[in-house]
């Protein structure tokens, strides 16, 4: 009798494992699929910019343009806002409305903060005639570091709309998947950006 | 009973789902080792430490190679598990394409550059 009733409770949990968790799992293995795909781009664009990034066509260098004490305070903005969202999901896991939302919405302001550093160097340097059409390493600078902005605004937008689904409707499993899935999209983006500054502006100014 | 035992341990599971999904001690040790190895390399070029270039260099690279996996395993929560190991097959196969993508353009442009007609003076000038 009590055999045949552990034999009871050890089937039913496996039941529930394989048909009720199934769908969320694979939404994160897609979506993690789909960064996959995205970091192909990134890998293309980092290429290019490997292979032209020392063609300057008589036109200002690295070490003329980049200011590496603004890069420090890019990345440090895009680091803080990586560690935010990661408090965020763990108010989200302790079912915290309020908080999730106040951690979040940290994050986009870090987020924004990027972008608007972003934008000034990126004026500064058109301003001073070195835009994408000044040289080779200018337009596959503008393109991959351009690329990653929009990444970036792209995924302060979407932080704003789930922000707006989260209040109005709650943490429910469907904002819980999405707030997940902007989560591997945020945090990949700061992997990406670590590209960026090793790669173009460091060993950039380092010549 | 039997049913809510079940439910039970499909509650515990999930919750137990969600806690593999990062701690405030991962997230805490994931962001003081990032913010020392973004310090290093900024450093390192900023300050002119070294005075090799080709050694500062290479360092400021495997020092992001290591930052990359320290943002893989505590932000992102890569481990050999998650999803059946289907993440970091994923993973792999990228990083073999992406290696691809790299070392290949890099080498293929650099020859391409090599070999490359020399170009005289008379052909400078009538550049566009």
């Amino acid at each position: 009798m009590s055999a045949t009733q552990v034999h009871d409770t050890d089937e039913k949990p496996t039941f529930y494992l394989t048909e009720d968790h199934h769908p969320e799992n694979s939404t994160m293995l897609g979506f993690w699929i789909y960064l996959m795909s995205d970091c192909l781009i990134f890998a293309v664009l980092f290429a290019t910019h490997g292979v032209l990034g020392r063609n300057y066509a008589a036109g200002p260098s690295p070490a003329d343009l980049f200011d590496l004490s603004l890069v420090a305070v890019n990345t440090a903005m895009l680091l803080l806002s990586s560690i935010t969202y990661g408090f965020a999901m763990l108010q989200m896991e302790r079912n915290a409305k309020m908080e999730t939302l106040v951690w979040l919405g940290i994050t986009g302001v870090f987020g924004a903060a990027f972008l608007a550093l972003e934008l000034y160097e990126f004026y500064h340097l058109i301003a001073e005639g070195a835009g994408p059409t000044r040289s080779a390493f200018l337009s596959s600078f503008f393109t991959l570091v351009g690329t990653h902005g929009l990444h970036v605004t792209f995924g302060t937008i979407w932080l704003v709309t789930l922000m707006v689904q989260v209040k109005r409707y709650g943490l429910n499993p469907e904002n819980r998947r999405r707030l997940m899935c902007l989560s591997m999209f945020w945090h990949f983006l700061d992997v990406i950006w670590i590209g960026v500054f090793s790669f173009v502006y460091l060993l950039g100014v380092l010549g | 009973m039997s049913h809510e035992s079940a439910s039970q341990a499909h509650h515990a599971h999930s919750h137990g789902h969600e806690a593999g999904h990062g701690s405030f001690k991962g997230y805490m040790t994931g962001f003081v080792l990032s913010v020392i190895l973004t310090a290093v390399p900024f450093w390192l070029v900023m300050g002119d430490v070294l005075d090799s270039k080709l050694f500062t260099a290479v360092l400021v690279m495997g020092i992001g190679v290591v930052q990359i996996v320290v943002h893989m395993i505590y932000f992102l929560h890569m481990n050999m598990r998650s999803e059946g190991g289907w993440t970091l097959m994923a993973l792999i196969f990228t990083l073999i394409i992406v290696g691809i993508a790299l070392a290949g353009s890099l080498w293929v442009m650099h020859h391409l550059n090599v070999n490359m007609m020399p170009m005289t003076h008379e052909m400078m000038k009538n550049m566009p």
